[in-house]
């Protein structure tokens, strides 16, 4: 901003002061009357003063002022709250803003402004109606364990009936005594009991930051008590590192699976994998793209021929993925029907050209996909079924892994039972047990061939609509995951589903119980080694296939 | 009278060859016609078009094509058109140093303008040293180097990592550090340098906890989770990440999911910039931190300006800008200044002409190249915005000049940069001496 603009704010600044009613009125909006943006510590002066308010009108503005809908109209001196349905406020009145003013500076904040006004919006909605919101306030004192708040949230305790808010609300009181000089000793010991029952970190992290002025006894009691929740802590630890492992391992599972039936049952060594996932995650971004915009358009590429289709009815992203899954599995098993047609059947028996001949493939589709979609990462974002986080105890399980672990175990068993119970499954097997067999008896191989390594490109491109959630959604997306899926094959026994099963999960669990020690690097490393050592002492994998299916 | 039958190869075989030189023929269209090169000034752009690097690289070779038709629509240089000759060095790095050759031997330029990573820099090293050409360097990196061919108009780290420490001691009350970075050079150099910056402030060693994760690394659930475990010891908390490429978009999400916010434990990234968010849903991650000498969101003419140019020329309303495209366009206006100034390209009176020199930043300040070939810029910390943008919640007053050898350093504390009066990039102070 130009000097001269800012002698304009300070100067209308100092109108207001002025202007404002002197001794006597009402604190809001005296603090309201010195919230003008200027700088952050006079916005954090103010936003202390509207906490300390006690005022119902100022927790709506601090809600504004925190989500960036509250601005300083210079011209008019006064402040403006955007409500949710767009419409312009002033904030002192109340009153609707018709004439929409001319410059509008947004009242800008920081994360210190941010702690500030989560602790005043937090002394001020103790009381509010609804108790979840009761209960997030009690959480934010909690947090801000603001002395000045203690009073207020007595008050609050004596009156509440909800037990989950009370409790709460006790946990708050407990942190603020604790962390306060000349809090009586007998409360400080009430306080450390109710902390030890809460037994997270956040206790503990208050247990073992307490003020100087605490006596030996009392100290005494708080690091036993903080000894106890560490050893809580370490039991939760183990259970959370293998529900890390399991999600990873479903990670592994999901983007080995597809190369189980190309690599495992078929034989194909296909480094364009990867590039399956990834066309995966592109169908999932485009489809959230025609979700965003509520039309598709289609044209002929390199040409301003085509047409813009609005969508016959409007769809919530929420449903981008369930979409994304068949339109992925379609899009991907094509394009590797028209691969296996194209290149890989003249190359079946030469592993080395098919090794060389599908990394080129690789190259081709990792290009084309960067030409037409450019080089950056797609924003492809969660839905808000898959979003945020649950705790079991003080296990923290995220939705999106959740979803992920379930979508994995879905796919594996909807491709077993397909191997199993379809003619085309039966045909497959068939196939790739004895091909000279199976084509005297009437199945035609080379269509096997083709649908066998479609299905299973086709099941790479909806692990690339799940991998989509938590990774890049970006050219190089499949690099990262072709070498743990050989990995995993290998590990597990190729040809065999079920090994690629165990091999996933074995390779996730393990790579999360070395990482906390090891480090992530050292641990990768690890893992391989110990890879390489199993695979000179067991060849054909964990489940080796024996018979006849080996040798052919 | 039949055609005799034509088995399946012949045709297929033709296919081929038709392709491969419709192929070709698109290749070279692709590529600057050459014909006229008596009369031009031709311009090295070494920026990785495809591979892992493409996706930061490819929007500064972007920035310097436009830049080059900006300075033919005033008239060109010298007289002379400008001519860019884009190659694309594949994030490979042994291919930069192959590729420099062929732009400075084969197609004659007289500066290059490209390099990354750290690793693609040290590859072209020998190459400019041994042919005597010129290249601008335009990211923020681990400093320690200073070379004669080489003008670096990213950030050093007292440019970028010490004032962003500074900020969160300072502001935010940090007193405890988590390092985290991806497993290469500038992320270890780096953070070498933090961490001999903080114990030199008083941080004792049990309150920094140092990691490192591979490139591309995706499984973050581990990492913050012993990132938050490392943040209930009762102490303010921060993350100092030095994580580069694809691995942030993960480590981001997770953070997100896990409810880590900016408000608990606040992360300051130095390689997270407009670009890198543009792949992320930042709602979760308002109030989270990055360091840099430029940000799109920075209100000033010069900026405005500039960001209308750029997305008139990528014909993209929603194109972002970010720090190292800025640093681009400093170097090219002292690049053209010095030329100017020296009458010729010539190398070697370029290299002299350019210490000195100054150009406008796109930040309302006046940029110089310093003897020491980095330049002098201002320091910003944005705090994300929800829409993927930063406010800036804080600035160095003025300028800071970039130091080559960091003063923090054992080893490194004791050495110059200055090419002008001493002629060297590794001068000790204490032993007097010119190379290390």
């Amino acid at each position: 901003m130009s000097i001269i603009r800012w002698l304009v704010v300070l100067s209308f600044a100092v109108g207001v002061l002025l202007a404002a009613p002197p001794v006597g009125a009402a604190p809001y909006e005296d603090a309201l009357a010195n919230l003008s943006g200027k700088s952050f510590k006079q916005t954090e002066q103010a936003i202390d003063a509207l906490g300390a308010s006690a005022d119902e009108r100022a927790a709506p503005v601090l809600r504004a002022l925190l989500d960036g809908r509250l601005s300083y109209d210079p011209a008019g001196a006064r402040l403006v709250v955007e409500g949710a349905d767009g419409a312009l406020r002033d904030a002192m009145t109340g009153d609707v803003i018709t004439s929409s003013p001319a410059d509008l500076d947004r009242i800008r904040i920081n994360n210190r402004l941010r702690r500030a006004i989560a602790a005043a919006l937090g002394t001020l909605t103790l009381r509010a109606a609804d108790p979840a919101r009761r209960r997030a306030a009690a959480e934010a004192v909690y947090k801000s364990r603001d002395a000045g708040s203690l009073e207020a949230l007595e008050a609050a305790l004596a009156a509440e009936t909800d037990p989950g808010v009370k409790q709460a609300m006790t946990e708050a009181r407990a942190a603020i005594l604790l962390d306060a000089r000349d809090t009586p000793d007998l409360d400080r010991l009430a306080a450390i009991g109710v902390l030890r029952a809460r037994g997270d970190q956040s206790a503990l992290a208050l247990l073992t930051s307490l003020p100087d002025d605490t006596p030996d006894t009392v100290k005494r009691t708080a690091d036993a008590a903080a000894d106890a929740i560490r050893s809580d802590l370490k039991l939760w630890e183990a259970g959370q590192n293998t529900w890390y492992g399991v999600s990873l391992g479903s990670v592994l599972l999901l983007a080995a699976i597809g190369l189980a039936i190309t690599f495992g049952v078929m034989g194909v060594i296909n480094m364009a994998h990867g590039e399956m996932v990834m066309l995966g995650a592109y169908t999932t971004f485009v489809v959230q793209e025609v979700i965003r915009q509520q039309k598709f358009s289609l044209w002929i590429p390199g040409t301003d021929i085509g047409t813009t289709l609005p969508l016959p009815f409007p769809v919530s992203l929420d449903w981008s993925l369930p979409i994304a899954v068949p339109l992925a599995f379609l899009v991907t098993a094509l394009i590797g029907i028209l691969i296996e047609r194209s290149v890989i059947r003249f190359l079946y028996g030469r592993p080395l050209e098919t090794l060389l001949a599908t990394w080129g493939l690789s190259l081709v589709l990792q290009q084309a996909v960067r030409t037409a979609f450019g080089p950056t990462n797609k924003e492809v974002s969660n839905p808000s079924w898959m979003s945020g986080a649950f705790e079991i105890g003080h296990l923290v399980i995220t939705y999106n892994r959740l979803w992920i672990v379930c979508f994995s175990l879905a796919v594996f068993a909807t491709l077993l039972l397909m191997l199993r119970f379809t003619r085309l499954g039966l045909e497959m097997r068939a196939v790739t047990q004895n091909r000279a067999m199976a084509a005297s008896v009437g199945i035609r191989t080379g269509r096997i061939d083709a649908l066998t390594f479609g299905l299973g490109s086709g099941i790479a491109g909806i692990a690339g609509v799940a991998l989509s959630q938590i990774d890049n959604v970006s050219p190089n997306l499949g690099q990262g995951y072709i070498i743990d899926s050989f990995m995993v094959v290998v590990f597990g026994g190729v040809g065999n589903l079920w090994g690629t099963l165990v091999g996933a999960f074995t390779l996730g669990i393990a790579n999360k119980f070395l990482e906390p020690f090891a480090g992530a690097v050292l641990g990768k490393i690890l893992i391989l080694v110990l890879l390489i050592l199993f695979i000179q002492r067991r060849p054909r994998g964990l489940f080796a296939l024996a018979g006849r299916a080996v040798e052919a | 009278m039949h055609a005799p039958l034509r088995t399946g190869r012949r045709p297929f075989g033709r296919m081929l060859a038709a392709f491969a030189g419709a192929a070709m023929s698109v290749c070279a269209a692709a590529l600057p016609v050459q014909a006229q090169a008596q009369d031009t000034i031709k311009v090295g752009v070494l920026h990785s078009l495809s591979g892992t690097m493409a996706i930061s690289e490819t929007t500064l070779k972007d920035v310097m094509l436009m830049l080059i038709d900006e300075q033919n629509a005033k008239g060109g240089l010298l007289g002379k058109k400008l001519e860019a000759v884009v190659v694309d060095p594949a994030s490979n790095w042994p291919l930069f140093a192959e590729k420099a050759r062929e732009l400075i031997t084969k197609d004659k330029v007289a500066v290059v303008f490209g390099c990354w990573t750290s690793v693609s820099r040290k590859s072209v090293l020998p190459v400019f040293k041994e042919l005597n050409s010129i290249l601008f360097y335009p990211v923020q990196y681990e400093g320690e180097e200073s070379e004669r061919n080489v003008f670096y108009t990213g950030a050093a780290p007292n440019q970028q990592a010490i004032p962003a420490v500074d900020y969160l001691m300072k502001e935010e009350g940090v007193e405890r550090w988590v390092l985290e970075g991806t497993d290469y050079v500038y992320p270890r150099t780096t953070n070498k340098i933090l961490e001999a910056y903080l114990k030199s402030k008083g941080v004792k060693a049990d309150d920094i906890s140092i990691n490192y994760t591979p490139f591309g690394h995706a499984d973050w659930q581990t990492r913050v989770a012993e990132i938050k475990k490392f943040g209930s010891a009762g102490k303010k908390t921060a993350v100092v990440s030095t994580i580069n490429g694809d691995a942030n978009v993960p480590f981001y999400k997770e953070l997100a999911n896990q409810g880590v916010k900016a408000t608990d434990i606040p992360v300051v990234a130095f390689s997270v910039g407009e670009e890198e968010l543009a792949g992320i849903d930042t709602k979760p991650l308002v109030g989270h931190l990055a360091a840099w000498n430029y940000f799109q969101s920075i209100d000033t003419p010069e900026n405005a300006a500039f960001i209308e140019k750029w997305k008139a020329f990528t014909k993209n309303p929603k194109r972002v800008s970010n720090d190292p495209m800025e640093a681009h366009v400093i170097g090219f206006a002292m690049w053209v200044k010095a030329v100017e100034k020296a009458g010729t390209t010539d190398p070697d009176k370029v290299i002299a002409a350019l210490p000195g020199t100054t150009a406008p930043n796109l930040t309302g300040g006046t940029s110089e190249m310093l003897p020491n070939h980095h330049i002098t810029k201002p320091v910003f910390i944005g705090e994300i915005r929800d829409d993927g943008q930063f406010d800036v919640v804080w600035q160095t007053e003025g300028l800071v000049p970039g130091d080559a050898w960091s003063n923090y350093l054992e080893g490194s504390k004791d050495l110059e940069a200055d090419w002008v009066k001493m002629k060297c990039g590794n001068y000790n102070t204490k032993t007097e001496k010119c190379g290390g």
